[in-house]
């Protein structure tokens, strides 16, 4: 019973991971009915973000000496690589998908595919292919309840993860940004005419969406130990499977869906096969597709002419 | 027109499709004598392109969906065409003496078996996904190529990791050569350009134009988007088919997204729902894959680069939908897919 446990708990923190991730393949879609494929990449380059702050900060020096890094200073690193991130989601933004946005759907979709390889491959040229070992932001402290391991890595992951959900949530409900952001989603033209900056809110959607990403970057080198820069390929499909599974533009719908699909990650890697904890992320995606394809919290919503 | 018009046709065609194979043959035997092993390899590889970018570009290009993970449905049919030649070609030999024929019948067979099982593989992933908008075919092929991988890494009885080269030491056999690549290439862009031609082609144009209007005027746009979403990967399994066999053995690592984005980057190049634009940019890819080898790890971040240049200065591709061939010369030229 206390394996089902651990099972759930690691499950539990690698779905928050996906959950962050999802927000912004959420958002974007539901505002620019785009599967940003760059997303996956900004995820990658938040978390090396996060590496070269860490070691900037002098946090060798630190885990040398047998010292923990200071809170404050990781707190800087996790602030820095949003910032960063934040910066990169926008440039992308404008360089690949502005042009083309009132293009046909697929030039979008191309370009979006095109700005994702090249962030990866220039990822590999910039920092090789091969795995780094993660810093030690936060030193791993394990302590047992009932038989469970738990550790404060795994404890921080849900903390920062529940708290940026809020504070989107908080921001698309209250801020007038995200008001706008709402009113853009549901309908750009009439956003526009109602003295809505478009370009403006797609551009903090962007900001935000790459964030949080970022935020997920950091917190799953965290988890994982080592880091390499096609590791947004696969966690990004998943946290998009993840967006679709909750219902793709739906926020609290991503939030779901990525704690489910970490979940099932974690079960069928401790039940069945690890070999097939990609697979099943999959199959999921097949079944919800055919069954539900709005998403477990969307709406349907009728297409008009 | 009319049925007594239509006779000389069909005549005129075998007669054409005749002197086709015979001049294929000749040629075949031409590039044999005159052309170094690599620059085999190098033309091989080409018309393996050609028929994946032609098969490519009938859904992402003349039906506006979008698959990116092609590369899975190539090596569905890489693995079954390997594995039933390799069980097959005994029982052939036993019927027909080892031989020349005997490969031939064993090879092509393989190669349908191939097409057959990529075309089924293809059903399954394109029915869930396109009763949707096109862009979760995108990511349902995207995870389906991964998913292929995974398997294959896990399947023993195919080699697993280390990959599949039949039983015998001596690797797959090498049936594939000129002549045969080049045969199914005539075969894949006959059919591929009779569908596009055809009704069914305008009814795939009219779901990339504009798919509710589409199926507001009765087409069955599920239907069709699946049809050519199967046609499509079974064609890949051709080509996956022929790959197999010039190599000594196939393992799941050609068949990696890359793959799939070689394949994008040859039908953008020549242009999306252009035959002949998918055909150039099958051996635009073919050749810049060899003239970079040694630029092997820049060669995704041109790749990107040119993809998203492509898009932003000449999103139709080099050619467009127009089509290079024969039309070009006559006065009245129809053109399919025109908006």
């Amino acid at each position: 019973m206390s394996e089902f446990f651990q099972q759930i708990i690691n499950g539990l923190s690698l779905g928050s991971i996906y959950a962050l991730i999802a927000l912004g393949y959420t958002m974007v879609y539901g505002i620019l009915k785009l599967i940003n494929f760059a997303h996956g990449e900004v995820f990658m380059l938040g978390a090396y973000s996060g590496y070269f702050l860490a070691s900037a900060l002098g946090v060798e020096r630190y885990s040398a000496s047998g010292q923990s890094f200071p809170l404050g200073l990781a707190l800087v690193v996790l602030l820095g690589a949003m910032a960063l991130s934040a910066l990169l989601g926008v440039t992308i933004e404008a360089l690949a998908y502005r042009p083309v946005r009132s293009a046909p759907r697929l030039t979008p979709l191309i370009t979006a595919i095109g700005a994702s390889l090249f962030l990866q491959n220039a990822a590999v040229l910039l920092f090789t292919p091969n795995p780094r070992p993660y810093p030690p932001i936060l030193r791993e402290v394990r302590f047992t309840l009932g038989g469970v391991i738990v550790t404060n890595i795994k404890l921080a992951i849900f903390v920062v993860a529940i708290v940026l959900m809020i504070g989107l949530h908080q921001f698309v409900q209250r801020t007038w940004t995200g008001r706008a952001m709402r009113a853009v989603s549901m309908n750009m033209d009439a956003a526009r005419l109602m003295g809505i900056d478009v370009n403006a809110t797609i551009r903090a959607t962007f900001a935000i969406g790459s964030a949080l990403a970022a935020a997920g970057g950091i917190l799953f080198g965290l988890d994982q130990i080592t880091i390499n820069p096609l590791m947004g390929v696969l966690t990004g499909l998943k946290a998009f499977v993840a967006a679709v599974l909750g219902g793709i533009g739906n926020i609290p719908g991503a939030v779901v869906g990525g704690l489910l699909i970490g979940l099932a990650e974690q079960l069928t890697a401790g039940y069945l096969s690890p070999d097939y904890r990609d697979a099943i992320t999959f199959l999921i995606l097949v079944v919800i597709l055919v069954l539900k394809p709005e998403g477990l919290l969307g709406v349907v919503r009728q297409e008009k002419v | 027109m009319e049925a007594a018009l239509k006779k000389p046709r069909w005549a005129l065609r075998a007669v054409v499709a005749a002197a086709a194979i015979a001049g294929l043959y000749a040629a075949g035997l031409g590039v044999q004598a005159g052309f170094i092993e690599y620059v085999q390899r190098i033309i091989l590889l080409a018309g393996i392109n050609v028929i994946l970018a032609v098969g490519l570009n009938l859904i992402n290009g003349t039906t506006g969906q979008f698959s990116i993970g092609h590369a899975g449905f190539m090596a569905v049919g890489a693995y079954a065409a390997a594995f039933t030649g390799v069980h097959l070609a005994p029982h052939v030999a036993s019927l027909l003496g080892a031989g020349s024929t005997a490969d031939a019948v064993t090879f092509n067979v393989a190669l349908l078996v191939g097409a057959l099982l990529a075309g089924a593989t293809g059903v399954l992933v394109g029915l869930p996904s396109l009763r949707l908008k096109g862009d979760y075919l995108a990511i349902v092929t995207l995870g389906f190529g991964e998913i292929i991988r995974i398997l294959l890494n896990n399947a023993q009885f195919l080699g697993a990791a280390t990959g599949y080269s039949g039983d015998s030491a001596a690797g797959l056999p090498a049936y594939t050569s000129f002549f045969w690549v080049f045969f199914w290439v005539l075969v894949v862009v006959a059919l591929i350009r009779n569908v596009t031609f055809s009704q069914t082609g305008r009814s795939l144009v009219a779901i990339r134009e504009d798919e509710i209007a589409a199926e507001a005027m009765a087409t069955p746009t599920t239907r069709l988007k699946v049809l050519a979403f199967t046609l499509s990967a079974a064609t890949a399994g051709i080509a996956g088919g022929l790959f197999a066999h010039m190599q000594s053995g196939i393992r799941p690592e050609d068949f990696r997204f890359d793959k799939s984005i070689d394949m994008i980057v040859m039908i953008i190049v020549g242009g999306l729902g252009s035959i002949s634009g998918a055909a150039l940019g099958g051996i635009f890819v073919a050749v810049t894959l060899e003239v970079m080898r040694d630029l092997q790890q820049y060669r995704l971040v041109l790749y990107a680069l040119l993809l998203i240049v492509i898009m932003l200065v000449r999103p139709e591709g080099l050619l467009g939908s127009r089509e290079l061939g024969l039309a070009l010369f006559r006065r009245s030229s129809k053109k399919p897919g025109a908006t």
